[in-house]
């Protein structure tokens, strides 16, 4: 048997599972997203489902929205994931009990975090008992509101929380690899603590924070449990928005739910294609 | 001249303090609301402490049991797939070079990125023709979606370090593919086996949006008994049940934390629990 022929054996049943569901599934979703489904009879594609959707005005706050949290989440725990990791590469007394704790969320799914931050910041949450018996509020509606909020505050709690300990594991794994050489000649010749980390260590490890990074945002923009659990009704978040449309007891509805899914897809491939890009200008620069 | 060193050291300690605090609080009112009955505002701990969420979630009546079963069954189902899928494609791309490797990469990855709602509404419209929707086998099939790619990514890491020439010689000295799979191949890629098995459970143990979509509210897995419970504001039950949830990652977690690290592809799986 040639190589070529063995290669292809040994990859074909996780290529049909792959090409059959997920590029299957996109393009289904595509399809049906411009009205064009043969077994149902409709043979002519249209454009009115990604019409309807882009000049309705809940799917741009409900985007907006969207982007907010992503964006705003990663941001934070990127900046957050450094810092813990730099906090963590010293050596101290404890360090593995410390590092235990620091990975124990990774494996806590995201359902059971939104939940923990559901009992902590809402109007009757800890925080607020805590407020009460310090006197800085007297009844629950005094507690700023942080879940169900239009800021989507109680999301981005929840996706900071998670999201620590998944870039600081990957960013301080960076930094043993790099080990402390390069810092210390830096500092020898003079660099301050600050420039030693800004000019010499951040551009060493920005590869691994960036790849975290990009995950982190397409996860964050992808997701459907925190928002659906920590999120206000209107807007709600696109792919809360998506499921609603999708279930919708009105099947005309259907094709507007694949826009929206249509439009975080291409979000996300949009994603992996600046990463891509950058990356590689990386590795040439 | 540079900050106090003693100052410096007790910023370290404080924020040290306050990170790992803000990462296990979240979990300590779950663990509370299970043995509490009734916890009122403004109280800070509960009057009165009970085992009745726990003596419900265990009963036959509450169908936390059954999920539990179901749930298990299929991340299990799952991962065997997974592995039965992932070791074949993952020695393909650990061991040859062949031109459209990289295009065969990005496919196998397209999926850790893309989110699975994206896909899942199209899979859905073609699982209904098919008779899947609302199965146990359509939630398995749908599951191997976020799972396969880590796999393969695990398996081709460490067949990227194995040297198929020992296969050769035990062929050579007359033992049958079989056995050179059983004794030779096998011993060699284990560690990956168990390392992507666990990562491909973990993975189809925390899918909430794929089930509720393929499985139509019909397979209830915990997650989606997790959410009814919390959305209808069963707290005791909810800590009881969320307790139950997170058991077999944090088991998973006790045992892997030493070999865990950024270096590992794997990593990236917990970006999808």
């Amino acid at each position: 048997m040639s190589d070529r022929m063995r290669i292809m054996l040994l990859l074909a049943p996780a290529m049909l599972i792959i090409v059959v569901l997920f590029f299957g599934g996109l393009a289904a979703g595509l399809m049906r997203s411009f009205n064009y489904m043969p077994v149902i009879g409709l043979t002519r594609p249209n454009l009115e489902a990604y019409a309807a959707v882009f000049t309705s005005r809940e799917f741009y706050l409900s985007f907006l929205l969207t982007f907010h949290i992503a964006f705003t989440s990663t941001v934070i725990s990127s900046v957050l994931a450094i810092g813990a990791a730099l906090l963590l590469r010293r050596s101290f007394i404890g360090k593995s009990v410390i590092n235990f704790l620091f990975q124990l969320n990774l494996t806590v799914p995201h359902i059971v975090g939104a939940i923990g931050i559901l009992y902590l910041f809402s109007q009757s949450g800890s925080f607020a008992r805590l407020g009460y018996h310090w006197g800085l509020i007297a009844k629950p509606g005094d507690f700023p509101a942080l879940v169900f909020d239009p800021y989507a505050i109680g999301i981005i709690l929840q996706y900071v929380w998670k999201e620590i300990p998944f870039i600081g594991v990957i960013v301080l794994a960076n930094m043993q690899a790099i080990g402390q050489d390069y810092e210390s000649v830096a500092r020898s010749l003079g660099a301050s603590r600050w420039q030693a980390f800004r000019h010499v260590l951040l551009p060493l490890i920005f590869p691994g924070v960036l790849s975290a990074s990009v995950m982190v945002f397409a996860f964050t923009f992808g997701a459907y449990e925190i928002p659906a659990l920590l999120g206000q009704n209107y807007p709600a978040a696109l792919p809360v928005l998506a499921y609603r449309k999708y279930t919708d007891v009105d099947l005309a509805a259907r094709p507007e739910a694949m826009a929206m899914a249509i439009v975080i897809a291409v979000l996300s491939a949009v994603m992996i294609y600046l990463y891509l890009r950058m990356s590689r200008r990386k590795i040439r620069g | 001249m540079g900050p106090d060193p003693f100052a410096m050291r007790a910023f370290r300690i404080l924020t040290g303090v306050l990170l790992i605090v803000w990462l296990v609080l979240p979990l300590v009112p779950l663990a509370i609301w299970s043995f509490a009955r009734g916890w009122r505002f403004p109280d800070l701990l509960p009057q009165e402490w009970s085992l009745k969420a726990w003596s419900y979630a265990l009963s036959d009546t509450s169908g936390v049991v059954d999920s539990l079963g179901l749930t298990i069954g299929i991340s299990l189902g799952v991962t065997v797939l997974s592995i039965l899928v992932g070791v074949p494609a993952g020695r393909a791309l650990g061991l040859y070079q062949f031109r459209g490797k990289q295009a065969v990469e990005l496919m196998i990855l397209a999926p850790t990125i893309v989110p699975g709602i994206a896909v899942a509404l199209g899979i859905h419209s073609v699982f209904i023709a098919l008779g899947l929707t609302n199965t146990i086998p359509g939630v398995m099939l749908v599951h191997l979606v976020p799972t396969l790619p880590y796999m393969v990514l695990v398996m081709a890491g460490i067949f990227a370090n194995f040297d198929p020439s020992y296969e050769a010689q035990a062929r050579s000295l007359g033992a049958g593919p079989v056995q050179t799979f059983w004794y030779i191949t096998l011993p060699a890629i284990l560690p990956g086996i168990i390392v992507g098995g666990m990562f491909a459970f973990l993975v189809s143990w925390s899918q909430y949006i794929l089930t509720l979509l393929i499985g139509g509210g019909r397979v209830v897995t915990l997650p989606l008994l997790l959410f009814n419970f919390a959305a209808s504001g069963r707290n005791d039950i909810t800590g009881a049940i969320g307790m139950i949830y997170i058991l077999p990652g944090l088991l998973i977690l006790l045992v892997t934390a030493r070999h865990l690290s950024g270096q590992n592809g794997a990593v990236g799986g917990f970006g999808r629990l």
